[in-house]
């Protein structure tokens, strides 16, 4: 087989869409983030009365205000970079497909901000 | 084409998914549950930001029966997406790949899953 990749391209090693291995290593390393978070947000809400005084109060603390906003920018990265995956994979047509994917990356990139802003107004008690 | 009736393999609609590839695609399908699961999570944080009568409008939801199973439904997507994906980083680094080992950890993965959700539920019920 003849090899039509230039020197250059090879040693480079970004494949055909451009950025290599990157997605794939950000999707690993948003996953290892939120190990800890997963369990903590789990078993930390669990144990929690779900009236409002009581859940504003636990945000309110600057660790569990940190530990959220950490949570929630992780969590929609993860997001984004997952739907990514599978739309490119289900969708086939390329305009439907562009499309769809600013629609999903604009909802994470949205959800994302309203989830820390609400964090941040709790924790500043407005 | 002009054999269309070749057989093709995987013949999705026949052939008897192994366990593992079953999780693969469970694995997409919570992800995506999951995600928008947490636009309603992110929505009743921000009905919480909003105000405090705001939120007890909503609070009788939560705990309903609806509620309910989406909460349950939420945390027990979370826990297999979780462990599955725990699955998947021991994988990336080069760990499991033998076939015994790919079953035992598909159902470790399921049985971890259903532990945490469970533990979840009672830590929620006796708080």
């Amino acid at each position: 087989m003849t090899d039509f990749r230039s020197p250059l391209s090879r040693v480079k090693g970004l494949g055909s869409a451009k950025d290599g291995t990157s997605h794939f290593w950000r999707q690993r390393l948003t996953s290892l983030l939120m190990i800890p978070l997963v369990l903590w947000i789990g078993f930390s809400l669990a144990a929690l009365p779900v009236d409002h005084a009581t859940l504003t109060g636990w945000i309110q603390q600057t660790w569990v205000t940190i530990a959220l906003i950490l949570l929630i920018i992780v969590t929609f990265y993860h997001a984004q970079l997952g739907l990514q995956v599978i739309i490119e994979d289900y969708v086939s047509s390329h305009s439907r497909r562009t499309v769809i994917l600013l629609l999903s990356n604009l909802a994470c990139l949205l959800l994302g901000t309203i989830g820390v802003v609400s964090v941040l107004k709790i924790s500043f008690g407005a | 084409m002009s054999n269309s009736n070749h057989p093709t393999s995987p013949h999705l609609q026949i052939y008897r998914l192994p366990l593992t590839a079953l999780l693969s695609i469970t694995h997409r399908i919570t992800g995506v549950i999951l995600a928008f699961g947490c636009l309603l999570l992110v929505w009743i944080l921000a009905v919480a930001a909003d105000s405090a009568e705001a939120y007890q409008a909503i609070e009788p939801h939560l705990g309903s029966w609806y509620g309910q199973i989406f909460l349950l439904g939420f945390i027990f997507s979370l826990y297999l997406h979780f462990c599955n994906g725990v699955r998947h980083l021991f994988w990336d680094v080069g760990y499991g790949f033998e076939l015994e080992v790919v079953d035992i950890t598909a159902k470790l993965a399921i049985a971890m899953a259903v532990i945490l959700t469970i533990a979840t539920w009672v830590v929620a019920g006796v708080a």
